[in-house]
């Protein structure tokens, strides 16, 4: 099991998905830089937060054209395990790898807080090691978080599913003031149609440890690397 | 020489002499600029240089101490902490976003500079009141989450106070903390006749010309056509910066990094050489990569253009040094050779445009010898006229609304405080620590002044802030370090400015030396101070808030601290934990109520003398906490500051959602209650300790001589104090989470 953690000029979680997954997982891990146009044999791309090329026209609007991303692409058609985490949510929305797109807090603020968010789907290789509407504690960091997509793809994602995660109070309820961002249906995360690639606003890889707050991270990162083989075997 | 010419570089005419001799001849054009900008207060300290040697710099541990881009102390393992504060106040009363951003940029091209990873960053912010100064206060805050957050450092400390007397000069220090390697650690030497000079970064442009001089006057009216010396920053172009420069650690091919910051070039090149016995410099303006056309080598030489960094490169590698600059998509460009003239050679082309000594520039600027005559004393304070404590339910309520004492939670969280997976402690509560990934080492930071302690009496109002920030690092259970000082006050020219500053320094260096903390790095600010009513003749009035005066400043000298955790499993928050825990007041209570926040908010006034120290309690106290948090005994600890210590005790209930029932306190007297719900007697802390602990607690009190008393339990959602005071957590709340403004 190998993960591959891209990493574009601006990234900065790279280095917090990478300590999570080679210290705290102990499992495989290889940075995949922007202009690299081979994916090093990854069984996950990870696309980390951060402000990939500053993100001064819009997020993620740049980084979609990197070298990368088109082998990202492919690897993501033939099934291959894709996970952008906050910036890298932003990428894979302005790619087209995820539907909707990603616009300004409604707080018109930065916001770096713990958010809680109840799991959805738990039969996805990011999400099988979550118990059934299980509550996950995890801090956001952005700007623009706020998930936006027009009313026929929103009841599209409802029907089909997709969505993973949504914002929630502590014991699991999907109300308004748990809303961090302005999200459209509270979500803070979607899964495409096929179910391998996986956009989220929170940071799994800043609560994978009890000295940061939480270890409800690393459960995604384990589900993913159990997983991972049995996908691309399938 | 034409005045107005010289006043335009900032220099006197007796500076101008003094140049003219030295030379035997008069400095051109570009010589003169270069000359005003490192003549300038800002960089040369000439007016505050004979005072800064008083501090203490050196100590166990030290590995770099002030003349460096900033300094460095091993804390165990392998690494050293490189950390740094600098003001950017002028920039920012004019141009609050970028003046903000650009400080957070330059403080940590500092840290880069020493070959350290930058890991933390705090920041130290003076406002007027809201909503008058909302502009400096949204702008500030929004330019340093801009940078920080883009940037990827997390921002996890620092304060916020309100005062009238920062109305118009708002404080903006910006401190950053890094991690290297010790024998890793660089130092910005320009050894090697030979070696190459490279610019790296961003282009060279127009903005930021006179920067340093700038910072070197007083606001005035016409300040805000200094807009264009304010530089704009580009926190992405940093990042890849950032990264580039740690890359270059794989190579041995650099021989020094030097960060370019005020009074760019000239300031890089001529400090870069200075530290070296009789090195010098030739540099070559046409080679410097521009943003714009016609720039003139003046222009080239002055310009504050942000990200940029100079290199000393081993002559004959600098392909290797280019490679690693590309790889990040970088101009670096070959500007010029070390020589072993001691001469700082600007050329263009093949015209020599500029000649001068190095050590005319940054040890030539004449030292100013400024007297200092004590002002008048503040107003004194009649304790027994103040009526007694009418609603302590009240006065808390009031107390934590107040913009001095309000939860920060709503600026906070506009900074990315958690990024890079370290902050195990985080801001809200007394110092953020981090840990040192791959050890158990958890490393504390803090910054500290109460600027209206320093105003009622600098030399006690100095110690009170080293004090007040080594009881915030010991209150994580770390032992506090070392520190950093950014020293802001008003105009020095005038006598009572000048009795301040030396006052300040005198106390911070009695405080830092009996307390064994080495100050390594530190800046200077001085001329926060404007004159609305310039032009009107005669001298300008001093007109701070107390009715000595309105423009001028208190003197503010902001304490930047870190301490060190060997374990940080054994690291303590503020909150309480757990639901019967015993809540003790470590420290003894006296009728200290001159200029509390107590005394301003419910009585309106800003005056008597500040709570008195005695730095052996201090250390006692200090010593006590930490040995009970080595041993495990303590829940958490959160130290009694401004709002005493029932402002404390709140606080302690509010971060752990834990409520706190107390019996009557009957103060002894001549302890007033209210001294003892609210004055600001120093050495005290609040700590929760299981019913077990006690035994030990009182046995380590009673071994250092230091007063323990049980306040009360833990548990419920009141903190109430029988018959006196009862409220519940959610009205405290209410009244605390107000998220200025």
């Amino acid at each position: 099991m190998k993960f591959g953690v891209v990493v574009f000029p601006g990234t900065w979680s790279d280095r917090d998905c990478g300590w999570v997954i080679d210290q705290v997982l102990g499992a495989e891990l290889t940075y995949l830089w922007h202009k690299d146009t081979d994916l090093k044999g990854c069984d996950c791309v990870i696309l980390p937060g951060g402000f990939a090329y500053g993100d001064y026209l819009r997020t993620g609007a740049i980084a979609r054209f990197a070298p990368v991303m088109e082998k990202i692409g492919e690897f993501a058609d033939r099934g291959g395990l894709v996970w952008g985490i906050c910036n890298g949510f932003q990428v894979l929305c302005e790619a087209g790898l995820l539907p909707g797109a990603l616009i300004r807090n409604a707080s018109l603020e930065f916001r770096c807080e713990w958010t809680n968010l109840v799991v959805e789907r738990t039969d996805l290789p990011f999400t099988s090691k979550c118990g059934e509407r299980e509550v996950l504690h995890a801090p956001i960091a952005h700007g623009e978080g706020s998930y936006f997509a027009d009313p026929a793809t929103l009841s599209r994602l409802e029907q089909r599913g997709q969505v993973v995660f949504r914002y929630c109070d502590a014991t699991g309820r999907v109300v308004p003031g748990a809303n961090p961002n302005g999200s459209l249906h509270n979500i803070a995360g979607i899964v495409n149609a096929r179910g391998n690639v996986l956009g989220m606003m929170p940071h799994p890889e800043r609560c994978s440890e009890t000295e940061l707050g939480g270890t409800d991270g690393l459960k995604l990162f384990r589900s993913v690397a159990e997983n991972a083989l049995q996908v691309l075997v399938s | 020489m034409d005045e107005r010419r010289l006043r335009e570089v900032a220099l006197t005419p007796d500076e101008y002499k003094v140049i003219v001799e030295r030379l035997r001849r008069a400095p051109n054009e570009v010589e003169l600029g270069m000359l005003g900008v490192l003549w300038s207060e800002h960089c040369s300290y000439k007016s505050s240089k004979p005072l800064l040697r008083r501090l203490p710099s050196s100590g166990p541990g030290v590995l770099q101490g002030p003349g460096e881009n900033a300094g460095a102390i091993t804390i165990g393992e392998g690494w050293a902490a490189v950390f740094k504060i600098e003001s950017h106040n002028h920039p920012s009363a004019i141009e609050p976003y970028q003046g903000a951003a650009t400080g957070v940029g330059g403080i940590i091209r500092d840290v880069i500079a020493m070959g350290a990873r930058p890991i933390a960053l705090l920041d130290s912010l003076r406002f007027g009141p809201l909503p008058e100064s909302s502009r400096h206060f949204e702008g500030v805050v929004a330019g340093i989450g801009g940078y920080g957050n883009c940037i990827g450092i997390p921002t996890v400390g620092g304060e916020i106070y309100f005062d009238e007397c920062y109305t118009n000069n708002p404080l903006v220090n910006a401190m950053c903390v890094g991690l290297v390697r010790t024998d890793e650690l660089m130092r910005a030497r320009a050894e090697g006749t030979g070696n190459s000079l490279m610019l790296v970064g961003a282009d060279t442009g127009r903005d930021g010309i006179h920067g340093a001089s700038f910072a070197s006057v007083e606001l005035d009216d016409n300040s805000s056509q200094r807009r264009p010396a304010v530089q704009v920053g580009n926190p992405f172009l940093e990042k890849c910066l950032l990264e580039a420069c740690m890359d270059l650690s794989h190579t041995d091919a650099v021989v020094a990094i030097q960060d370019l910051g005020a009074a760019g070039l000239t300031s890089a090149v001529a400090e870069c050489a200075g530290r070296v016995e009789g090195a010098g410099a030739v540099i070559d303006v046409a080679q410097v990569p521009r943003r714009e056309r016609g720039m003139t080598p003046y222009e080239v030489m002055l310009s504050e253009s942000q990200e940029r960094m100079l290199v000393v490169v081993q002559r004959g590698r600098e392909r290797e040094v280019e490679s690693i600059f590309n790889a990040w998509d970088l101009t670096s460009a070959v500007i010029g050779q070390v020589t072993d003239d001691g001469l700082l050679t600007v050329v263009d082309g093949s015209d020599q445009v500029g000649r001068l000594p190095i050590t005319l520039l940054t040890d030539g600027a004449p030292v100013r010898r400024l007297v200092g005559i004590a002002p008048d004393p503040p107003f004194g304070l009649e304790i027994d006229a103040l009526p007694p404590l009418a609603d302590a339910g009240g006065t808390l309520l009031r107390l934590l609304a107040s913009p001095n004492l309000s939860s920060r939670r709503g600026v906070f969280r506009r900074y990315d405080h958690m990024v890079g997976d370290a902050t195990i402690v985080p801001p809200g509560g007394d110092a953020a620590m981090l840990r040192v990934k791959g050890t158990k080492l958890g490393l504390a930071m803090t910054t500290d002044c109460n600027a209206r302690y320093c105003h009622l009496d600098p030399h006690l109002g100095a110690q009170l802030a080293v004090a007040e920030a080594a009881r915030n690092i010991v209150a994580t259970g770390a032992r506090p370090l070392a520190v950093t000082d950014c020293l802001n006050f008003a105009n020095p020219d005038r006598p009572e400015v000048y009795w301040e500053l030396e006052e300040t320094i005198a106390g911070l260096a009695y405080a830092c030396r009996t307390m064994e903390l080495p100050v390594v790095s530190g800046n200077v600010s001085l001329y926060n101070e404007s004159f609305p009513t310039r032009g009107e003749g005669g001298p300008a009035q001093r007109s701070r808030p107390d009715g000595v005066g309105q423009s001028a400043i208190y003197p503010t000298p902001v304490v930047g601290m870190i301490g060190l955790i060997d374990d940080y499993s054994k690291r303590l928050g503020a909150g309480l934990r757990a639901e019967g825990d015993f809540v003790l007041l470590i420290g003894s209570s006296h009728n200290d109520l001159g200029g509390t926040e107590y005394l301003k908010v419910e009585h309106g006034h800003v005056a008597g003398r500040p709570p008195a120290l005695d730095l052996t309690r201090e250390q006692a106290v200090n010593r006590v906490v930490l040995a009970a948090a080595q041993s495990g005994y303590l829940h958490s600890a959160h130290d009694c500051a401004e709002g005493g210590m029932l402002v404390a005790l709140a606080e302690c209930c509010l971060l752990g959602g834990i409520g706190v029932r107390c019996p009557a306190v009957r103060p002894e007297a001549p302890l007033r209650l209210d001294a003892a719900f609210f004055g600001e007697s120093q050495s005290r802390f609040i700590v929760s300790v299981t019913s077990r602990a006690m035994p030990e607690m009182q046995s380590l009190a009673r071994r250092h001589n230091v007063e323990l008393s049980l306040l009360g339990l833990a548990g419920g959602d009141t903190l109430e104090f029988e018959g006196q005071l009862k409220l519940t957590l959610a009205e405290l709340r209410q009244a605390w989470d107000v998220l200025v403004p």
